[in-house]
């Protein structure tokens, strides 16, 4: 395999709505945006593309990536769709990335999108959901809050997991998204305010949630040899990994953790893996992405991380699945102050603040959730940060990470089903 | 569909009502006797024939060994592994909210199943809340036509 580099990004406002806009023109805006950014780069450089949508539901387009591909003037280059649920952006990241890996292309644009405003929140909740078991799970009362609110009960029975520590998630990612005119829901929110918001799916609250969106990101890997010819600032991409679970939740099995390098089997002698509480699939995901990067202590080696926090809960999940944390401690973690950004007033007592920020962007929960765009929007904001570029890009330096060296972005589908973890580095 | 005309919500960008459905004919394939075997009040897992491995919600091929399973009559009382109350849900459902959703765990069975639990406010709902098996005695042929009620009430 040979080095492959991020050579631009670009992405749409996330809204609820784009009605002026079908998801072609949404992608074309992204696109357009990240080739401005490379004016040496031209277009006859690329060798191909991967789409990346979730749901021919919300679409009601078959094959929608195609009408991507000659909108964008592609046709007849290489084409094809990557699908698998909310980590589909993150899964089409790392398909581009192997097109050039391999050698098979040169340069290989990677454009998502979602258009989820078509039907109304509860029938778009119903098409997620669809999403589960449709024999055994999705009749019982298929909606992704409730599963995740199953997991998260027993994730506080097991560790003594607080709301009010979930709530700190929602508001770190709501201020955080205040400096990103890109995010759909950035806001000012307190504990008591996230807590006293509508119950949807005990314990999780309408704030505990990310909510549905349109939008569209785009971002264009390519070789060394481009990457030094068009592109000032080119970020590395030096780890990828990707791991999956059954798809029923009541499937997952009891086990041994699976160990990363700076864990020993004694942290963890009395816990039952992963139950409903962890994602096992998060943890190979990046177990073999930390082996790829040669990464040896995540929160050594890692400047920040945007991780998929659908869910103030998985975000406290995935902080134990990556390592950032041992698995019990994500809401101590939080509470910390450690994945916070420094600078910002969150008008809490924050003893670590800043250590290693989490989702600086404002995440899923700010920035809102097209699906397909999404892990490829986690990439672009990546990029920028690792190319310093943040203050020029979103107009406002406040979300700036100092003296990035390498980031870490996390895309997960399901209720753990597909999960990706892929390593970018400054160079 | 009878047409009714188009429901037009604005002219500029030009939106309108797109209607759609569809109706399946789906087989259960393999998985038909735990469906069967609702409607008889009959709750099935099975047991791997090969590694012994006891699954709660069924499947034909255990996903540790491979070997082929066979059926296995659960008990009918569980405990309660994990739940929530749903206050909203997805649109087929929405006019069943509020309403509660549990993972049961089963003595000496090595995985879980989803289902509602009926008859206990969901503040009280707890953790290792013994529950009882309940059958629908109008059958549906659906997972639904099971559920749970806390065993000291049932």
């Amino acid at each position: 395999m040979r080095p492959v580099y991020m050579i631009s990004g670009g992405i749409t406002k996330f809204a609820k709505a784009h009605p002026q806009k079908d998801f072609r023109l949404m992608v074309k805006e992204a696109y357009d945006a990240a080739l401005r950014d490379i004016p040496r780069f031209s277009k006859d450089m690329i060798d191909g593309a991967v789409g990346s949508y979730f749901s021919d539901h919300f679409t009601r387009q078959l094959k929608a990536a195609s009408m991507v591909q000659d909108y964008l003037g592609l046709c007849p280059k290489p084409s094809k769709r990557i699908e698998g649920g909310g980590a589909t952006g993150g899964l089409c990241f790392q398909s581009a990335w192997e097109a050039v890996a391999s050698g098979r292309m040169q340069c290989c644009v990677a454009f998502g999108f979602e258009t989820m405003s078509r039907v109304n929140t509860w029938k778009g909740n119903e098409f997620i959901a669809l999403a589960s078991d449709t024999n055994f799970d999705f009749p019982i009362g298929g909606f992704y809050s409730g599963y995740y609110a199953m997991m998260v009960r027993r994730h506080m029975h097991e560790f003594g997991t607080t709301v009010e520590q979930m709530a700190m998630v929602s508001v770190k990612n709501h201020m955080n998204a205040i400096y990103n005119p890109y995010a759909q829901k950035a806001k000012r929110l307190t504990i008591k305010q996230v807590r006293e918001s509508p119950m949807v799916a005990t314990p999780l609250t309408m704030e505990d949630i990310c909510t549905m969106s349109d939008g569209a990101a785009v971002c264009l890997l390519a070789s060394e040899e481009v990457a030094a010819n068009v592109c000032a600032r080119p970020v590395k991409i030096t780890g990828v990994g990707s791991g999956s679970d059954a798809m029923r939740m009541a499937d997952r099995p009891h086990g041994k953790v699976i160990l990363l390098p700076h864990e020993r089997e004694s942290d963890y002698r009395h816990l039952r893996y992963p139950g409903v509480h962890s994602f096992r699939g998060g943890r190979m995901a990046a177990k073999l992405a930390y082996e790829m990067a040669g990464i040896a202590n995540p929160m050594e080696d890692l400047s920040f991380v945007e991780l998929h926090d659908a869910y103030t809960s998985s975000e406290i999940q995935t902080y134990e699945d990556l390592g950032l944390c041992r698995y019990g401690e994500g809401g101590t973690f939080v509470e910390s102050g450690v994945p916070f950004m420094p600078g910002i007033d969150y008008g809490m007592e924050l003893p670590r603040q800043g250590r290693l920020p989490v989702n600086p962007s404002g995440g899923l929960l700010a920035c809102g959730h097209p699906v397909g765009a999404t892990g490829l929007m986690q990439a672009v904001l990546a990029f920028w940060q690792l190319q310093g570029t943040i203050g020029t890009h979103l107009g406002d330096d406040r979300l700036q990470v100092k003296n990035p060296k390498r980031g870490l972005i996390h895309s997960h589908a399901g209720t753990g089903t597909y999960i990706t973890v892929s390593i970018m580095e400054a160079v | 569909m009878q047409n009714k005309g188009t429901i037009v919500y604005g002219l500029d960008p030009l939106i309108i009502g797109d209607h759609y459905e569809i109706d399946y004919r789906h087989s259960y394939a393999q998985d038909s006797p735990f469906f069967v075997g609702l409607s008889r009040g009959r709750l099935l897992g099975s047991r791997c024939t090969g590694c012994g491995y006891l699954y709660a919600t069924p499947r034909a091929h255990c996903m540790e060994c491979g070997a082929p399973t066979e059926w296995h009559e659960l008990p009918s009382r569980g405990r309660v592994h994990t739940y929530t109350t749903c206050h909203y849900g997805g649109e087929a459902f929405l006019g069943e909210t509020p309403f509660t959703l549990i993972l049961v765990e089963f003595d000496g069975v090595d995985t879980l199943l989803l289902s509602r639990l009926k008859g206990l406010p969901p503040d009280e709902v707890r953790i290792g809340q013994p529950v009882l098996a309940r059958f629908s005695s109008t059958p549906s042929f659906k997972v639904t036509d099971v559920w749970f009620e806390p065993a000291d009430k049932a």
